[in-house]
């Protein structure tokens, strides 16, 4: 039995705990807003938070989300309204959108730790997360966006 | 002509024994019938308001959208286009998605870069004609002629009284009256607009996408859902011979193994064969089928092997093959230049990876299957699930949900087949099949792979008076004609044929290539590799004759002037009426130079810095791009800018013609970068992400920037979400050249840099 935290609300399985997350947030769940990209942590299309910090969901067993609390990109913000979010909105960032949860939960991330990123702290931290699209130039500038108006 | 009508016959002929070839079916009408643009598409377009415009009593506008949403920005576009005719106040419209239904919307088949070029008037005409309903309905209400109310954002006016109605307060009224005639219709001029042409639109989903809201094909949830994944012949053409799926069984939460019948190659979109792994998670039906045991019987094509293949292809290239295109005498030319270069170019499989990998939900109940999917073309996938379930079209509905990324993958709902008949498997049941990315990988319909042979002679003063140019690649058409080793019309129109150089000795040929693949259409399809060859070559030409490479390509297009595409045997013109869109010189120049100057051309750059331009005409828009590379002594490379100029005429959500702009850049860079898919024992070899690697932040250029020349809302529109992909791989190349004096030939460059001494 795997007892967890998802969005804030307490939950457990009883299910295959070798199962990544991403199966159980989408299937079992049916919250959907995580993607499947590549399945081996190489696209970051499945970026959630455990306790705080950006792990890919398709790497990570319910095993090891044991006891701890996950948010996902319908859990960022209550009302969708997260400084990145905004930013994303207003510079038209997304095109297909499907990376898109994973790159702001995963920018989410970077703010936590550095609230005025550097370019080279963006690339470090943002390389992992594919776009197909190419909406690189966009992701970084929603992100310099946000985090300035955080810090005002 | 001879070549022309030669090529003409063989295509109907191809088209005709493909049978459901659907996406053709409009290329066919064009020589057909000399029908263009929508008109030549499979049931053309409506411009109905009843079809696409309902408004609630309480105003609300719901427009449907009948286009596939891949990021281009279609679900935003159509309906802004309605919005803007109607008067509508974008803040109270609704957009929905059609689903698969041509009869009814016209065209869904969202590919080729046409959904604006080809449904900007149709949608304005339906938005100006619900207004026109709306006007006259609230006039019988006040009982004035119609001539004196106006609609304005959101309201019907009546200047001379004052009085002003709500649309809902009269869309019920609306809706009764008649629809008038297109003749009757007043449309906006280009000073009236609200939302075209202004770029200030915020993109429909743009608050679904970053909340996760947004129902993508993999996101599909329905009662009682289950979920497959399909273990695929690794080789095209294979067979399932035997297979034990007693371990996969055994497996908690796997509900059934299923087999998936072949149908004969060429496959057009039917289903690879395979063995089915259905359960009750994703998680679930994947470990089951990394427990099933399959013997395949792989079939010809085992012997596919991309080392071998790309030798023979070169060879094939550099001898001569059927003739597409010849002017003057190149032989003779050749022989008196002052100068000859030869060249020879490799461009790889690709395969287009979009973000989210197919998926595609089907249900079957009572007779009718009902289909959600991430599809291009709701309505091929439709009759495609119809045919191979032997069930009428009227009881198979498609729905379309967003597509995460498409590229022309998702144009080919090989994914929709197979949940179809998995769907047939649980009765009543929804079934899920979800493609992983080694999957998508391993299974896609890929870019063609190709060889470039370029031969010029230059003049005692540098000038090209001699072009020799043959391309061999496997054809898309071998999807759906067993024996197709030529290039079709189509790839041949992609910048090949309707190469505009004023060279007085010019020929092109086609040398025969097969296909040992599922070779389909990526975004931009075969101008990659024209493009990539012919720019590269103009920049090679450049240097030979000490030239500047943005002057030799203008000297190369030659003065304006706009060019037949008859007149240079390119029958196909992107399905557009050549009077209409001519091949203009003066547009590809303006472009041209626009990047060059915007980028700075020409400034002293200091060592290991180079600038490199290319430029290119397709779908019927033209696009130059300047890249700025920086290459260390390590031979690690950096792309400081890139700037694009494009002229697609006017641009009708600049604001998403920009973002397919920076996107292209960005899916070229990859493309030339890093993209191959190889072939040995007729399988693919890459995996995942880490072999077929794709662009990532920390190596996409630090800044794009479009340019776009303005364009009359009158003349006839461009394309945009492909054009901005062919110049980008030449233009880097060349500026590889200007900081290195490398010259890339072959495709991915990976480390040839690092390689250098």
């Amino acid at each position: 039995m795997v007892s967890l935290k998802v969005n804030g609300s307490a939950r457990s399985f009883d299910g295959d705990a070798d199962m990544p997350l991403l199966w159980y947030l989408r299937d079992v769940l049916q919250i959907t807003g995580t993607k499947f990209g590549c399945g081996q942590a190489l696209c970051g299309a499945c970026t959630v938070h455990l306790d705080g910090v950006a792990v890919r969901s398709c790497q990570t067993p319910m095993k090891a989300a044991s006891g701890k609390s996950v948010v996902t990109i319908e859990g960022l913000d209550a009302k969708g309204q997260h400084p990145l979010q905004v930013a994303w909105r207003e510079l038209g960032v997304p095109q297909c959108g499907y990376c898109q949860s994973g790159q702001i939960m995963q920018a989410a991330s970077l703010l936590k730790q550095s609230p005025l990123p550097s370019d080279a702290q963006i690339d470090a931290a943002m390389s992992g997360n594919i776009c197909r699209c190419g909406t690189y130039t966009r992701v970084k500038a929603a992100i310099k966006r946000a985090a300035s108006a955080k810090g005002a | 002509m001879g070549a022309n009508e030669l090529s003409r016959r063989e295509f109907l002929k191809v088209t005709a024994a493909a049978g459901g070839f659907v996406l053709s079916a409009g290329w066919t009408q064009v020589f057909a019938q000399e029908k263009y643009g929508s008109d030549s598409m499979p049931h053309g377009a409506v411009d109905n308001p009843l079809v696409f415009v309902s408004i609630a009593p309480n105003g609300i506008v719901t427009i449907t959208c009948h286009r596939a949403e891949m990021g281009q920005g279609v679900r935003t576009g159509m309906p802004m286009i309605v919005a803007d005719e109607l008067e509508a106040d974008w803040s109270k419209v609704r957009v929905v998605q059609a689903p698969g239904d041509e009869l009814r919307f016209g065209n869904q088949d969202t590919d080729g870069s046409r959904s604006t070029r080809h449904f900007f008037m149709p949608m304005r005409r339906c938005g100006a004609a619900a207004r026109a309903m709306l006007e006259a309905a609230a006039a019988a209400r006040w009982g004035v002629p119609a001539s004196e109310v106006q609609a304005r954002n959101h309201e019907l006016i009546h200047a001379a009284s004052g009085r002003k109605l709500g649309f809902g307060a009269v869309a019920a009224d609306a809706a009764k009256r008649p629809v008038p005639a297109a003749g009757e219709l007043r449309l906006k001029k280009a000073a009236e607009f609200r939302y075209i042409g202004k770029g200030k639109t915020r993109i429909v989903d743009a608050v679904a996408m970053t909340t996760g809201r947004a129902v993508y094909g993999q996101d599909v949830v329905l009662p009682d859902m289950h979920f497959a994944v399909v273990a695929r012949s690794p080789v095209y053409g294979g067979k399932v011979a035997s297979f034990d799926a007693s371990a996969a069984m055994k497996v908690p939460g796997v509900v059934k193994v299923v087999e998936i019948k072949d149908t004969a190659i060429p496959s057009a979109f039917q289903p690879l064969a395979g063995v089915a792994v259905i359960a009750q998670t994703t998680w679930a039906a994947m470990k089951g089928r990394d427990a099933l045991s399959i013997q395949w019987n792989d079939g010809a094509n085992s012997a596919y092997s991309s080392d071998s293949y790309r030798t023979a292809l070169m060879q094939a290239a550099n001898k001569p093959g059927k003739q597409i295109r010849s002017t003057g005498d190149v032989a003779a030319a050749m022989q008196s230049a002052a100068k000859q270069l030869k060249a020879d170019y490799y461009a790889p499989h690709l395969t287009q990876a979009p973000m989210e990998p197919p998926a595609a939900t089907a249900r079957i109940q009572g007779g009718r299957c009902e289909v959600w999917s991430c599809v291009q073309s709701p309505e091929a996938a439709r009759n495609d699930v119809a045919k191979r379930l032997g069930l009428k079209r009227e009881d198979v509905t498609v729905h379309v949900t967003l597509l995460g990324g498409g590229f022309g993958r998702k144009s080919k709902a090989d994914f929709a087949i197979e949940a179809a008949l998995l769907a047939k498997e649980l009765p009543g049941k929804p079934v899920k099949v979800v493609w992983t990315r080694t999957d998508d990988l391993q299974h896609s319909y890929y870019h063609t792979v190709s060889a470039e042979h370029l031969e010029g002679g230059l003049d005692k003063d540098g000038k090209p008076v001699a072009w020799l140019h043959r391309s061999a690649g496997p054809t898309l058409m071998a999807l759906f004609g067993p024996d197709e080793k030529l290039e079709s019309p189509i790839e041949l129109g992609m910048g090949l044929t309707n190469v505009p150089f004023a060279v007085p000795n010019l020929r092109i040929e086609n040398p025969e290539a097969a296909a040992h693949t599922r070779v389909g259409w990526y975004r931009a399809v075969s101008n990659i590799p024209h493009a990539f060859a012919i720019q590269s070559f103009v920049a090679e030409l450049a240097h030979a004759a000490g030239r500047d490479p943005k002057e030799y390509l203008l000297e190369l297009l030659g003065p304006p002037r706009q060019i037949d595409p008859r007149s240079v045997n390119d029958t196909w013109n992107h399905g557009e009426n050549p009077k209409l869109y001519p091949v203009d010189t003066g547009r590809l120049r303006t472009v041209t130079e626009t990047a060059a100057k915007a980028a700075g051309w020409g400034r002293k750059l200091p060592k290991g810095r180079g600038q490199g331009i290319a430029t290119h005409y397709s779908f019927v828009t033209y696009v130059a791009a300047v890249v700025e590379v920086v290459v260390d002594a390590k031979g690690q490379l950096q792309i400081p800018r890139v700037d694009m100029a494009i002229d697609c005429g006017a641009q009708i959500n600049p604001e998403r013609v920009r973002a397919q702009m920076e996107g292209a850049c960005i899916m070229g860079l990859s493309n030339a970068l890093s993209g191959e898919i190889t072939f040995k024992a007729g399988r693919v070899q890459q995996t995942n992400f880490h072999d077929y690697q794709v662009l990532r932040m920390n190596a996409a250029p630090r800044a794009i920037h479009v340019h776009m020349i303005p364009g009359d809302f009158d003349a006839p529109l461009g394309g945009v979400g492909e054009p901005g992909v062919p110049p980008i791989a030449p233009a880097l190349c060349n500026a590889i050249f200007a900081a290195t004096g490398k010259r890339i030939r072959s495709l991915p460059i990976r480390d040839q840099l690092s390689a250098r001494t």
